[in-house]
């Protein structure tokens, strides 16, 4: 573990063309209306490439847009504090509270111009405290109609599942009218469809990517990873990012046929389950110069990606998108779409209940040939931490050495940094990883 | 002994309460998280369902299972049956809502031997047309479960007289809830909230039994005290009747409140119907709800407004559990509709112990700027 290695290392070949076509995705965000497309606003694990039965349309994510504004704290911290004016709690959602009180500040993030007016709100309820909840707020104040789907059904433990799957696949369906409804358009089956197979497509091809940063030295760091997740979170529904997620995918096993490193004196693997304060991504440069790579972050690889877990065999494995997996019927008609959207995030691991989340956090930690996980006590997401402490031991309980910090993803005023460093970097000399010297 | 003495006597021996029930009838006990758990279904197995509530202690037991910014309520509640006091307990179960409380199931379903512990999937897009069907499949499986508990059926008939009773129940609470619409309420807030906490407690019959009594008992009962000004008190999970004498005792009186130990919880009657499980389903889904399963304001703002009118209340404490994210939502906007009624506000924040010497002289300041804009 100790060894000092020297891998090769180069920049990815298709690191420019992400880097247009996430730039292209926020462009898009303030030509939507000029355009003619429609503006949604929901959450990023909303199936929106549903949306395309409608037209053109632009998706803004909450929480990707939140993240962007919370890495910018002079732009963040207004935000936050004029949220906080009109009464909001501190301890509420930190993406939440960055997005909205950018919209109350009326300035947009990627421009500095006004902040969108969608036509609608339309999301799944994904967590419970969450996006309806904020919506409603948005909604109030734009006064725009909203609309969600609760469908964690991956919470339920107890009882036939059948009939929940019944109850998201309708709500999926009078969606659709719903939608017609509030925007005067006709709904396209053909294209909702064609969209939703595309989105599935990338969905799959995110999880294989990250699955393929298994390998040792990991031809992908977090900061890569971060980089590039925006494709495959916010351009779900586009052939263009089913190319590039493609062409990363080949280029990831070229450069592990070719051993090459995201950092070239990779010696100590880590695993992240959620993402690091958003203003303190310099964490993961400053650990570079003790040899930590960061492999993955369970939360992305299963939120803008999609893994199968097979519990049983302890392993993880690329999804087979619906139409190819046994006993899913072809998508060929709104009912045959809505249900397989229905049983699809029904087998999503995002948010599936504790026991299994234990042995999935176990799984992807072997498979990314982990040597510590790093947990962030974050302040600002409920659903994530509320029983990070089981976590710990059990992943202790499994050997596996964990290293912790408190502080918030999205709130740069509520992390000590140097505290944290400090606590790291003694964790680290524990497992007997010094700073390299050379660096 | 009064109703009023009863209902308070109870409420302090709760757990004594549900053994001896156990040992009169030999019958079971189930607990529930949060009030979305169908009590009618629970009873016509001939069980008693029980609220798990927490007690206001200080404790440090659940540090190793919660994180500190899970609400109070909910590390309460889990800390009760991590320290053995709900041992009784032959089930638990727990309708979905929020995500602090899912952490107490699952710590709850992981580190405390409680023989059945059962999870709700409560359909909480509650405007969804399909929402009730979804919750008969959930009660479905439930109703299972609890037969194969106690090795008996669940009939129509033990529906039915469920249904009645819980009706019969929530109709006698609204009935002394009417009587604190008077000038001079003849109960204070602290004992209406005793009298709607034992309902989460008791066995339904002994409630309405005590109901009866105390309707009896309450239009000759004159209060040696003033009534002060009348105020609601709204929020999240509210039990500690404590900090309502305390707040009683400085010149006002809770006239209505809005939460889940109160109105919230009984408002809304079943409406029987030849489905038993689709009439008890329709009614969790449509009740009053909880911001956790709503998204819709006027949904909930509309119903506190008209009670607030009704009950014609010149102050509302809006109080908070911490870390309650699906109330923090509603607070601002609560606020704003409240203020453009002319009915002052205070929001007090709780912890599971409330540091009441500094609440005192909030509460003060407030009813003295309330009773200036009243007069
Ligand atoms: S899961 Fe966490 S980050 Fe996402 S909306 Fe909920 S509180 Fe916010
Ligand atoms: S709704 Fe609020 S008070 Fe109730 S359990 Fe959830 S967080 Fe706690």
């Amino acid at each position: 573990m100790t060894t000092n290695m020297k891998y090769k290392t180069k920049p990815l070949d298709c690191w420019q063309w992400g880097k247009e076509l996430r730039l292209e995705a926020y462009q898009e965000f303030l030509k939507g209306h000029e355009e003619g497309k429609l503006m949604v606003l929901g959450c990023a694990a909303t199936p929106y490439g549903m949306l395309a039965g409608l037209g053109d349309f632009v998706f803004l994510a909450g929480e990707p847009y939140g993240a962007s504004v919370a890495a910018d704290p002079p732009f963040s911290i207004p935000c936050m504090e004029t949220y906080e004016a009109k009464g909001y709690s501190r301890d509420m959602c930190g993406y939440m509270r960055n997005f909205l009180g950018s919209m109350f500040l009326d300035k947009y993030y990627f421009t500095g111009g006004s902040f969108p007016k969608f036509d609608f709100a339309w999301s799944v309820r994904h967590c419970p405290a969450g996006h309806p909840k904020w919506h409603q707020i948005v909604s109030e104040y734009q006064d725009i109609p909203m609309n969600y789907i609760d469908d964690e059904t991956m919470l339920a433990v107890d009882g036939d599942p059948e009939h929940r799957i019944d109850y998201v696949a309708g709500q999926y369906l009078d969606t659709i009218e719903w939608m017609e409804k509030v925007t005067g358009r006709t709904y396209d089956d053909e294209k909702g469809i064609e969209a939703m197979r595309t989105y599935f497509r990338n969905e799959s091809l995110w999880g294989e990517i990250c699955l393929l940063n298994g390998a040792i030295p990991a031809p992908l760091d977090i900061k890569s990873m971060f980089a590039l997740m925006p494709i495959s979170m916010l351009r779900r529904h586009e052939k263009i990012a089913t190319d590039f997620l493609t062409t990363l995918r080949d280029e990831m096993k070229d450069r592990i046929a070719n051993e090459i490193a995201a950092v070239a004196t990779e010696r100590y693997r880590m695993c992240m389950l959620t993402p690091p304060p958003w203003s303190f991504l310099k964490v993961f440069r400053y650990l570079e110069t003790f040899g930590v790579v960061f492999v993955g972050t369970y939360v992305y690889l299963i939120n803008s990606g999609e893994v199968k877990f097979l519990l049983d065999e302890g392993e993880a494995v690329p999804a087979t998108v619906p139409e190819e997996r046994p006993g899913w019927p072809e998508m060929k008609n709104r009912e045959d779409l809505c249900r397989t959207i229905a049983r699809w995030r029904a087998e999503h691991p995002f948010q599936s209940h504790l026991d299994i989340r234990k042995k999935e956090y176990i799984i992807i930690y072997n498979h990314w040939h982990g040597n510590a996980y790093l947990l962030l006590m974050n302040r600002g997401c409920v659903p994530m931490t509320t029983s990070m402490y089981d976590f710990q031991r059990d992943m202790q309980a499994h050997g596996i050495p964990v290293a912790m910090f408190e502080g918030n993803f999205a709130d740069c005023r509520d992390i000590d940094e140097t505290g944290v460093l400090d606590r790291l970097e003694a964790f680290l000399e524990g497992q007997g990883i010094q700073k390299l010297p050379s660096l | 002994m009064s109703a009023i003495e009863k209902f308070h006597d109870i409420l302090a021996n709760r757990h004594q309460y549900a053994m001896d029930w156990k040992e009169r009838t030999g019958g079971k006990v189930v607990g529930g998280l949060c009030t979305y758990v169908p009590l009618e279904i629970v009873y016509a197995a001939g069980m008693l369902p029980v609220r798990v509530l927490g007690t206001h202690e200080v404790q440090d037991v659940t540090d190793r299972y919660l994180f500190p910014t899970v609400c109070p309520f909910c590390r309460d509640t889990l800390a009760q049956g991590l320290k053995g006091r709900y041992d009784y307990l032959d089930g638990l179960a727990m309708g979905r809502t929020c995500s602090h409380i899912q952490g107490t199931f699952d710590n709850w379903r992981n580190y405390i031997s409680t023989t059945l512990v059962y999870y709700i999937w409560f359909p909480c897009h509650r405007e969804s047309p399909r929402a009730v069907d979804c919750l008969v499949g959930e009660y479905t499986g439930f109703k299972e479960a609890l037969e194969k508990l106690t090795g008996k059926p669940i009939t129509d008939d033990g529906l039915d007289k469920a249904i009645e009773l819980y009706n019969t129940n929530r109709r006698l609470m609204k009935q002394v809830y009417e009587l604190r619409k008077n000038e001079d309420p003849p109960i204070t807030g602290a004992e209406a909230m005793e009298m709607v906490v034992t309902s989460q407690l008791m066995d339904v019959v002994e409630h309405n039994k005590l109901l009866e009594e105390l309707l009896e008992e309450l239009p000759d009962r004159k209060l040696d005290r003033e009534t002060g000004l009348r105020l609601m008190m709204i929020g999240s999970e509210m039990d500690d009747i404590e900090f309502v004498q305390m707040m009683e005792e400085l010149g006002c009186t809770i006239v209505i409140d809005e939460h889940c130990s109160g109105s919230r919880f009984f408002w809304d009657e079943v409406v029987p119907g030849e489905d038993r499980l689709a009439a008890i389903a329709s009614r969790y889904v449509h009740r009053w709800p909880c911001p956790a399963v709503s998204s819709n304001f006027s949904d909930r703002f509309d119903r506190v407004l008209k009670i607030a009118q009704d009950w014609n209340v010149q102050g509302a404490l809006v109080y908070q559990q911490k870390f309650c994210d699906p109330h923090e939502f509603d607070i601002p906007l609560l606020q704003q509709m409240f203020k453009e009624h002319d009915i002052p506000t205070l929001v007090l924040e709780f912890d599971v112990t409330i540091p009441f010497g500094q609440f005192r002289t909030r509460i003060e300041a407030f009813l003295e700027m309330a009773e200036l804009e009243v007069l």
